[in-house]
């Protein structure tokens, strides 16, 4: 068999990860693949989870499936305009409760074809999404990501020790694999009270921002517990759109324009932001 | 017939079982490349069976989605069923690349030893123990960079090596997914008599859409389902005391999802923030608030279950 070249078309590709589970993996995949598409760049979302595909459901495209073209498998795209194109496993299931229960071969196996088969066309942003761990979807994606320029890591984490824990190892799993780390993300970082705006922190303070001191990287930002947010996730709506104000849009923001633009690309940006 | 086994076979335990370019064109090259396939040593099949027969109720706490409280309530479960000092409970974390249970249940920093008679789990009281690869690695930076075999290899280990002694309540804490993990506990508790599993989920959909595919992973395999927990149903503010909903149950919550699968709903766990930083801490939770809402919770979660266990 030839070797098959991989995302042959995509100038950019970074990794969303985490060792813990829920911490918002899927939640900054989505709001920062949708501001960089309001920011007029072409984007494709790889969501690599395949036991718990959080992505079609985020942004409102649970009932799509995957065509097939000559090329390969098409991506579902939420608009005409084909600026955002998404891959996940629950598009190709028939029935959306079914349960997607493999051992690593056969994920290992999903996932090369996720990266070899889709035909993403000319992608200026690739963004991936990964299940939590270390495991088999983890050392997949980056022995099939080896022939090709990977900008680096996103680190999710929610503040509270345990979560940090699980990411201080993914750290090490990062290190250890020569993945460039971007940064860490502090997400669900206090919960103003609706009635008397008093804020708690739920799931303590300050983690994410201790770890990336730690691990001597930097420190992306944190983002509140939102329930506008959890609400635009739940109901596939675009928060970055809807609430260009709230702290939690104006993190991702800030993300995309320091750590993801180059800076000469920022320059030239047909419709820039105003911040 | 040719040969009926391929020359250059990487062998049906390999990792290249099914993906080699050898198995072209063999005809067990798809059940190969599944992963379906383990031959298991008879001996090691009866190894647990022999540590199993010693331990009353083996409960698995599961649930599809990550960071919904898998690793809070089976501590805190273990801590409820354990407040009956005449009872022996156990925790053994199977999450490999993600453990929890030593910092919840405040054991970091501790190993286990080895003796004659196996593994000696961690003590956290005279009745409460703790087994995880947490309490194996040397640093807490260490990942365990595993693939799946390497996985259920340590799993069989504990199932196996572990001096329990003879316990009433063993509880499974598992990683999210219906993967490697999933199978292999499944396929070495079924045969001793599992309990049963709790399913634990947060109320919003994005939760419950994985946590609905774990339901059909446990009638796919056989695991009987006990009943379902929603965590994190709603918060009381501290300073004006209060509700407000923070992660919202578009669909109905985990209340909908069980009554539409038609199982048991053992009750909701509020959101608190000093029951994180308990298992932050590892202290235990019922000590310091005792007359919490949220202990009340638990307490009532567990008398749940006992009922449906039939005690």
């Amino acid at each position: 068999m030839a070797n098959v070249q991989i995302l042959p078309n995509v100038k950019h590709v970074f990794l969303v990860l985490s060792g813990k589970g829920g911490v918002g993996k899927s939640t900054v995949s989505t709001q920062l693949a949708l501001t960089l598409q309001n920011c007029g760049f072409k984007v494709g979302l790889l969501d690599i989870d395949l036991c718990g595909p959080s992505i079609p459901r985020m942004l409102g495209l649970e009932n799509s499936a995957v065509h097939q073209c000559a090329q390969g498998w098409v991506p579902v795209y939420t608009s005409p305009e084909q600026t955002l194109g998404v891959m996940s496993v629950g598009f190709l299931l028939e029935n959306k409760d079914d349960p997607v229960v493999w051992r690593g071969p056969k994920k290992t196996a999903m996932i090369k074809q996720f990266l070899t088969d889709v035909y993403w066309q000319d992608l200026d942003y690739l963004i991936i999404d990964t299940p939590p761990g270390t495991s088999d979807e983890h050392i997949s994606v980056l022995e099939n990501l080896k022939t090709v320029k990977c900008d680096g890591a996103i680190l999710v984490t929610t503040p509270q020790a345990v979560a940090v824990g699980d990411v201080r190892r993914e750290l090490t799993f990062c290190k250890k694999t020569g993945l460039n780390v971007i940064g860490i993300l502090e997400n669900m970082c206090g919960y103003v009270c609706p009635h008397c705006s008093e804020c708690t922190n739920i799931f303590s303070y300050g983690g994410g921002e201790s770890l990336a001191e730690m691990g001597k990287v930097p420190f992306l930002g944190r983002i509140p517990i939102d329930p506008k947010l959890t609400k635009a996730t739940e109901n596939g709506e675009n928060f970055i759109t809807a609430f260009q104000d709230s702290v939690a849009a104006q993190a991702f923001i800030t993300i995309v324009k320091k750590y993801m633009i180059p800076q000469e690309e920022s320059m030239d940006v047909s419709e820039p932001i105003d911040v | 017939m040719e040969n009926e086994i391929p020359e250059h076979c990487p062998g049906v335990q390999s990792e290249a079982a099914g993906k080699a370019s050898t198995c072209d064109g063999c005809p067990n090259q798809k059940i190969c490349a599944s992963g379906e396939i383990i031959v298991e040593d008879p001996k090691i099949m009866v190894g647990i069976q022999e540590r199993m027969l010693n331990v009353k109720h083996k409960i698995l706490v599961l649930s599809g989605k990550g960071g919904v409280g898998k690793s809070t309530l089976t501590s805190m479960i273990a801590r409820v069923f354990a407040q009956d000092l005449a009872k022996n409970v156990a925790v053994m974390d199977i999450d490999i690349c993600g453990p929890s249970a030593p910092r919840i249940m405040g054991v970091e920093g501790e190993t286990v030893h080895q003796s004659g008679s196996g593994w000696s789990p961690v003590y956290i009281g005279e009745n409460l123990s703790v087994m995880s690869v947490g309490l194996l690695l040397a640093s807490p930076d260490d990942a365990v960079i595993w693939r799946g075999p390497k996985k259920n290899g340590l799993i069989k280990q504990f199932l196996s090596e572990v001096d329990w002694g003879s316990l009433d309540y063993l509880l499974m804490d598992t990683p999210p997914g219906t993967s490697d993990e999933h199978l292999s506990i499944a396929q070495y508790m079924l045969p001793c008599q599992l309990t049963g599993a709790i399913i634990v989920t947060s109320p919003q959909e994005i939760s419950l859409l994985d946590v609905r595919k774990e339901i059909n992973f446990c009638r796919k395999v056989n695991i009987p389902i006990i009943g379902i927990v929603e965590n994190m149903s709603w918060f009381v503010c501290p300073k004006c005391r209060k509700e407000s909903e923070i992660f919202l149950a578009t669909t109905g919550g985990a209340r909908q999802m069980a009554s539409e699968f038609n199982l048991p709903f053992l009750g909701q766990i509020p959101l608190d923030h000093r029951l994180t930083q308990a298992c932050d801490e590892g202290i235990d939770f019922f000590e310091e608030y005792s007359d919490s809402a949220t202990a009340s919770a638990f307490i009532q979660l567990v008398k749940e279950i006992k009922a449906h266990i039939k005690e």
